[in-house]
């Protein structure tokens, strides 16, 4: 099996998930594993970020056009690299970027697309793909049934190595004919939230509800994410009281998240929340109300006083931590 | 300004998901359908631009004469008309073609979707319908201002906001936040009724995917669960120390 994998560039850097992409890749047990990369100007470092991953070959489509990032274009330069490379698989992390590349990439290879893929099972050469459906109430597993086929793959499920291999990989060139109509879309600018580890990428999150009272005791979710070096998470109680902004908000209609480990402090643990952490690998409850829905999904809890155990657990987290 | 929206009609963020005996969907017993909750921020952008600038907006649904109901929402705040796209079953590539098949000839200045159906949770259907009618598209998009032929979109991703300038005709699917949907008035529902629905029965493109399976996510938690009772330290300890050891999550 032939598969290539995109990887997603975010100033300058090669993104964490396109890695764990590579992961999902071997899971498929492909022979051959390419990586395909687009860039106004694909630096050394960049080529030599994607060399870590253990990749046979890297394809560039260098074009001036993706000073600004075009999802059209974009969707046009991966196509065409596909085909070059003769993939039978294309992977794309579903990111923000990827899940609206990826749909595009498959209609123009006329693939048959699963998006948002959490686990891969190879049964008599037939890949079967797992997608949650219905807010994580269900799995559904797809097959694809094209010649050519497109996956999105669910950050934070795989995992990189940490220490990747020092190989080597060829650097191809390919030359993409785009004009000025493909990039019809332009991404102007990238706005960050300063310095706040988002919760859609976090590996740890605190999540706060609305047992907190008021946005004055926030400063308790803080503190205990930064023993973790986790990012902070809300229930849509607290969003919509305007305690924390709709970025931070877990659930149905907020992000949906699986980090390793996710601290629940005074959530009820509604339907809709736990349709958007369910799936984390970990999952700690503290609530006063032994009854609250969120005790049925935790591994660990504790039934109390979130005001009285915050800043204990805080302690204690940065005891084992060291610091 | 014409303007068309797709909607879905899905079932209600309640509803309790049981496999069917076909081991492969969701059992329709006891299901609610409403209009898909996404649906309702691009129906309401569609209605605010509308008012501002004038035109046409026109709901379209793929389904089966089931979907009228999401339809007739939409029309209920305020949209014009409805078209329903009738097809057997398909993959979300068949929807997105049979819409693209649709609304190919509208000459629609915007196409409004949702980021995102709240059954399959595809978000799938708007970067396919844009490939297809080989427009630009933006989605999960939380704020809209339109200048000219020109869009900027607010975008949604990890970490932050992404601006995407886009040229009309375009594409964009609405994320929670971009508005505040309307509540259909009582006398809108009743126009609502004699509203147009015009039906196109066509054959959709053979799927690209099948699910052949079904099922509920099998959940092995651990539910240590310890009590607090005037404890705090100790059981914080406690805590801390499982997830260090026996949990090995930090
Ligand atoms: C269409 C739809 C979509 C939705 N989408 C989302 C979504 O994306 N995300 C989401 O979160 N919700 C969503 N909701 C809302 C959801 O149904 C709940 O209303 C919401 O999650 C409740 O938030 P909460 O747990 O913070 O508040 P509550 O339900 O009020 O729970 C507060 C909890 O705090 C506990 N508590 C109180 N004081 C203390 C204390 N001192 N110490 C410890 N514990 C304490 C209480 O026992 C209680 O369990 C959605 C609802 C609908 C209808
Ligand atoms: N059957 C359908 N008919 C018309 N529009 C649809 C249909 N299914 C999905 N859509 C639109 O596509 C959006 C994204 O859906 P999905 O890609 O299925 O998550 C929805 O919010 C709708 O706006």
């Amino acid at each position: 099996m032939n598969i290539l994998v995109y990887f997603e560039e975010r100033n300058g850097q090669v993104r964490k998930p396109s890695f764990e992409a590579i992961e999902a890749a071997k899971s498929l047990g492909a022979n051959t594993i390419n990586a395909v990369l687009i860039s106004s100007n694909a630096s050394t470092a960049l080529t030599d970020a994607v060399k870590k991953s253990g990749v046979s070959k890297i394809f560039v489509v260098e074009n001036q056009g993706f000073t600004e990032y075009s999802l059209k274009a974009a969707a046009k330069a991966v196509a065409e690299a596909a085909s070059s490379s003769g993939a039978e698989v294309v992977i794309i992390p579903a990111t923000g970027r990827g899940k609206d590349l990826a749909p595009r990439v498959a209609v123009r290879l006329s693939a048959g697309y699963v998006p948002d893929v959490t686990s891969f099972a190879v049964n008599a050469s037939q890949i079967h793909a797992t997608h949650p459906v219905y807010a994580g109430k269900a799995n559904i597993v797809v097959e694809v049934t094209t010649p050519v086929k497109v996956f999105s793959t669910r950050p934070n499920l795989w995992k990189a190595p940490k220490d990747p291999a020092t190989a080597d990989a060829a650097v191809e060139h390919i030359s993409v004919t785009l004009s000025d109509s493909d990039f019809s879309d332009r991404t102007k600018e990238l706005i960050l939230s300063q310095g706040k580890l988002d919760v859609a990428e976090a590996d740890i999150i605190v999540t706060g509800g609305r047992g907190l009272k008021g946005p004055e005791n926030w400063g308790l979710i803080e503190n205990l994410a930064l023993a973790f070096g986790a990012a902070t998470g809300a229930s849509r109680a607290v969003v919509d009281a305007g305690w924390r902004p709709h970025s931070e908000q877990v659930g149905q209609t907020g992000k949906t998240v699986s980090p390793s480990l996710y601290v629940a402090v005074a959530v009820s643990g509604a339907i809709q929340h736990l349709a958007g952490m369910s799936s984390s690998k970990t999952i700690v409850a503290i609530n006063k109300d032994a009854n609250a829905p969120i005790f049925t999904v935790a591994d660990y809890g504790i039934v109390g006083d979130a005001f009285e155990l915050l800043p204990q657990l805080t302690e204690a987290v940065k005891k084992i931590k060291g610091h | 300004m014409k303007i068309i929206v797709c909607v879905s009609h899905v079932p209600d963020t309640t509803t309790k998901v049981n496999v069917a005996a076909d081991g492969k969907s969701i059992d329709p017993a006891g299901v609610k359908f409403i209009l898909n909750p996404y649906d309702e921020f691009a129906v309401e952008e569609a209605l605010r631009l509308k008012e501002k600038n004038g035109g046409e907006v026109i709901v379209a649904s793929v389904g089966s004469d089931a979907v009228k109901e999401a339809i007739r929402q939409a029309l209920a705040m305020g949209a014009d008309k409805g078209i329903l796209i009738k097809a057997d079953k398909s993959d979300s590539f068949g929807v997105a073609a049979l819409l693209a098949g649709v609304l190919k000839d509208q000459g629609a200045d915007l196409i409004l979707l949702g980021k995102q159906s709240i059954d399959f949770d595809g978000m799938e259907i708007a970067p396919m319908l844009a490939e297809l009618l080989d427009l630009p598209c933006a989605t999960v998009v939380v704020a809209l201002t339109i200048d000219g032929n020109m869009i900027v979109a607010e975008k949604e991703v990890e970490g932050g906001k992404e601006q995407i300038a886009l040229t009309m005709p375009a594409i964009i699917a609405a994320q929670k936040g971009l508005n505040d949907p309307r509540y259909p008035s009582l006398p809108n529902i009743m126009k609502a009724k004699q509203k147009p629905i015009e039906e196109i029965t066509l054959t959709a493109p053979s799927p690209r995917t099948v699910v052949v399976g079904m099922s509920k996510p099998e959940k092995k938690r651990v539910g240590k669960i310890l009590k607090s009772e005037g404890n705090a330290t100790a059981v914080a300890n406690e805590l801390a120390k499982l997830l260090h050891e026996e949990a090995k999550v930090i």
